[in-house]
């Protein structure tokens, strides 16, 4: 990823310098190109204000992820999860005590953290998963031979094999063409639809959690997530774990 | 030296076609999962790796017997296992062999597994065992069929084969030792998160191979009728007990570790594994026995008497392998995934075809070693004949 | 020669397992080059038609690993001088909108058998 900014760079460079000797070579080859709308960010992150989701908008959050991601819906334990609902405890338990009351079976969202030192970027022995210059952890399914190390690498049960063909699942006429389906036998999980903000769009659950969700630039001083981020209490999951997950919750 | 493979008693035979019956059964169920992917077994999104990687897990162990007569033989001048380091390195030979098999039915993409050489990824540990095991296969097939036919000839093993059965020693140390990394570097699973985990595959693997080598080199003696030696088999015996005790103890300081400091996420492994958690009890019977045979089999191997008696010292063997293999087989891989990240707890039991692949590996390693061992014990007579 | 009476017909089963895909063909219709159907309202695709029947193949290869994995999200086509999503779908399958039509009649004729539409939703 380093790499091919410097790739960019250099091409433009040399295009700059091409343009100025012959003007008329400006562009003159086909290839690749970076779009002009896409969102950029130096460090993606988002934040889940807890007091302003209720269970309705989880629902529809998780609606909106898994019909755009053409998500299966598996009914037993070889299934397929991007974006859930887990109550606090199951996230939070080496932060909570027994006199939480209520909180604790409180559902919360749970989905990808997106880590800044990711162990399944790490074990992963194909790259199929690695880490994009702005922090979005990504998965390239033709690459996965599904060995699931990353599932035990995993510190927060974020990814799900195919342990069938999800197309078995998926109702044809209800598929999403702009994004494929899986096939058998890969691992996947949220990907901050890095498809969606490089074409300008913010992420599926971002847009339908009507501001419960926010997202934006971690490195941006006076972006929406820093600024609730000084203001409020905020926890995430396992810090003490190093992985510097970038999912933050609002208590 | 082949053709002495395909010359054999009518048991031979039999044996050798039961094991490809099994074989067949075993592939079988392979295009069955092959055809619906891994949904035809257990493994799911809490537990997604299973009786295969422990398979794999276990066989790493097994393949060390080699080198427990290499040392001996090579670096103190211990004869006595001159005529069976063949077979221990036969042996090793065909768990590798299982081992990868083991790795390639694990895998939802098995068509990409060349992926891993394409896109090498030092950062990964799997990627490391992939090199371990291929390096120690082809180590052993080289040392076992150069000094095979060295002897054959009646001449001494060439000596450019001396740098590679010198290198053989630390790397037989490193398919367990990484093969222990793969679980415990994992920040999130708290039951393998432990140093001691190489130290306790070598020493449950120097149990376990020895204890295996010596139950086959006695099958040996009753179906081949050809002697390993008395001397090697009651080194091995001695070796099968200072590793026990020494798996013994490491298991000890685990549970000690885990039970004194009563940190709930190290405790709960070990609570689901011994006692079961919230109803969900299936391994506790099996490690209970696990860890009663291991003990029953050490204070038999301690005293020599026992150890002197064939009956008594195989009976001891076949209690070192079921407590190892219970313990690497079925319990380290499920309690490390059990309690889930999410502290939920479950049970894990393989399928059928899932069973049935198992079964299948084993019968292939089981037909390499009598094919191998056939050969290595037809050369062996041939020169003790004349 | 010792043992010619295993080594001969050995021989022969040899070379008739070596030569099977010639004689199993034998009296096969000779191969021709199948009728596409292309799309009606463009003229032209992204590159020649030559470049694209050869290499259409590697191009999406390369395009998957630029678009997943580089951070590249457009092709620039000097043919076209205009800008497409590097995507089989939303581009490729945009104007060959007949996978039955287009892509399966080559790649049938030639029986090769792309994994593509696993994953990828033809139109």
């Amino acid at each position: 990823m380093k790499n091919s900014r410097r790739k960019f760079i250099k091409f433009a460079g040399m295009a700059a310098l091409g343009w100025s000797i012959c003007p008329s070579l400006a562009g003159a080859r086909s290839g690749p190109r970076q779009s002009a709308d896409r969102l950029r960010a130096e460090r993606w992150a988002m934040v889940i204000d807890s007091e302003k989701l209720n269970d309705e908008l989880m629902d529809k959050c998780i609606e909106a992820c898994h019909k755009l991601h053409n998500v299966p819906d598996i009914p037993n334990d070889q299934n397929i999860k991007w974006i859930w609902k887990e109550p606090f405890y199951n996230l939070f338990h080496d932060q909570s005590h027994g006199y939480l009351k209520d909180k604790k079976s409180i559902p919360f969202l749970s989905l990808c953290n997106h880590c800044d030192n990711p162990p399944c970027v790490r074990v992963c022995p194909t790259q199929a998963t690695f880490s994009r210059d702005d922090g979005i952890v990504l998965m390239d399914f033709h690459r996965c031979i599904g060995c699931r190390f990353c599932m035990a690498g995993c510190p927060y049960g974020s990814r799900s094999f195919n342990y069938f063909n999800p197309r078995n699942f998926l109702d044809d006429d209800q598929l999403v063409h702009d994004y494929p389906t899986r096939e058998m036998g890969v691992v996947e999980k949220c990907e901050f639809c890095a498809h969606l903000l490089d074409q300008g769009d913010m992420p599926a659950c971002v847009e339908a959690s009507e501001g419960a969700i926010l997202f934006g630039d971690l490195n941006d001083p006076n972006s929406d997530v820093r600024k609730v981020l000084r203001e409020r209490y905020s926890l995430v999951r396992k810090p003490k774990l190093g992985t510097d997950p970038q999912v933050y919750y609002l208590i | 030296m082949l053709e002495k493979a395909i010359k054999g008693s009518a048991l031979y035979w039999i044996w050798l076609l039961v094991l490809l019956a099994v074989i067949g059964v075993g592939f079988g169920a392979y295009l069955q999962q092959l055809d619906q992917g891994l949904s035809v077994t257990a493994l799911n999104r809490d537990v997604s790796w299973g009786l295969y990687i422990a398979q794999l897990t276990f066989l790493v162990g097994v393949a060390a017997s080699a080198v427990m007569m290499v040392i001996p033989m090579y670096l103190h001048n211990h004869k006595a296992f001159a005529r069976m380091l063949i077979l221990g390195e036969f042996m090793a030979v065909a768990t590798i062999i299982m081992c990868l098999l083991f790795v390639v039915v694990d895998l939802g993409q098995p068509q990409r597994l060349w992926n891993v050489v394409l896109y090498p990824t030092p950062s990964s540990v799997l990627f490391w065992d992939m090199v371990v095991l291929n390096g120690y296969l082809f180590l052993n097939i080289l040392i076992g069929w150069v000094t095979l036919q060295a002897e054959r000839k009646r001449v001494g093993p060439p000596k450019w084969i001396k740098p590679f059965i010198y290198i053989s020693i630390p790397w037989a140390i490193s398919i367990h030792t990484v093969t222990a990394f793969l679980y415990a570097g994992l920040p999130g699973r708290d039951f393998w998160l432990t140093a001691s985990m190489a130290p306790s595959f070598l020493a449950s693997a120097f149990a376990a191979g020895p204890a295996l080598l010596i139950l086959l080199a006695f099958a040996v003696k009753i179906f081949a009728k050809w002697d390993p030696g008395r001397e090697a088999i009651q080194s091995l015996a001695k070796i099968v007990t200072y590793a026990l005790a020494a798996y013994l103890f490491l298991i000890g300081c685990k549970i000690f570790t885990a039970g004194y400091s009563m940190v709930p996420d190290k405790l709960a492994h070990w609570q689901y594994l011994y006692f079961g958690l919230e109803g969900h009890t299936m391994l506790s019977g099996f490690m209970w026995a696990s860890t009663a045979a291991g003990v029953a089999a050490l204070l038999i191997l301690l005293f020599p008497k026992n150890r002197q008696a064939d009956n008594i010292l195989a009976f001891a063997c076949v209690l070192v392998l079921i407590s190892t293999w219970i313990e690497k087989g079925m319990g380290l891989i499920t309690a490390g995934f059990v309690p889930t990240p999410m502290k939920e707890v479950l049970t894990y039991a393989p399928s059928g075809p899932e069973i049935l692949i198992t079964l299948g590996i084993y019968g292939i390693g089981f037909l390499i070693i009598t094919v191998l061992w056939k050969v290595g014990i037809g050369v062996r007579r041939e020169i003790e004949a004349t | 020669m010792y043992d010619a009476n295993k080594i001969i017909p050995g021989l022969i089963i040899f070379a008739l397992f070596m030569t099977f895909p010639f004689w199993y063909n034998l009296g096969a219709e000779a191969y021709s080059t199948p009728e596409l159907e292309l799309p009606e309202d463009y003229e032209r695709c992204i590159e020649s038609t030559e470049f694209m029947r050869a290499e259409h193949m590697n191009m999406l290869d390369e395009w998957r690993d630029l678009y997943v994995r580089e951070g590249y999200q457009e092709y620039w086509s000097e043919l076209k001088q205009e800008s497409y999503p590097m995507s089989l779908t939303k581009t490729c399958m945009y104007c060959h909108s007949d996978k039955e039509e287009f892509c399966d009649r080559c790649h049938n004729a030639t029986a090769v058998d792309p994994y593509c539409w696993d994953c990828h939703i033809e139109p």
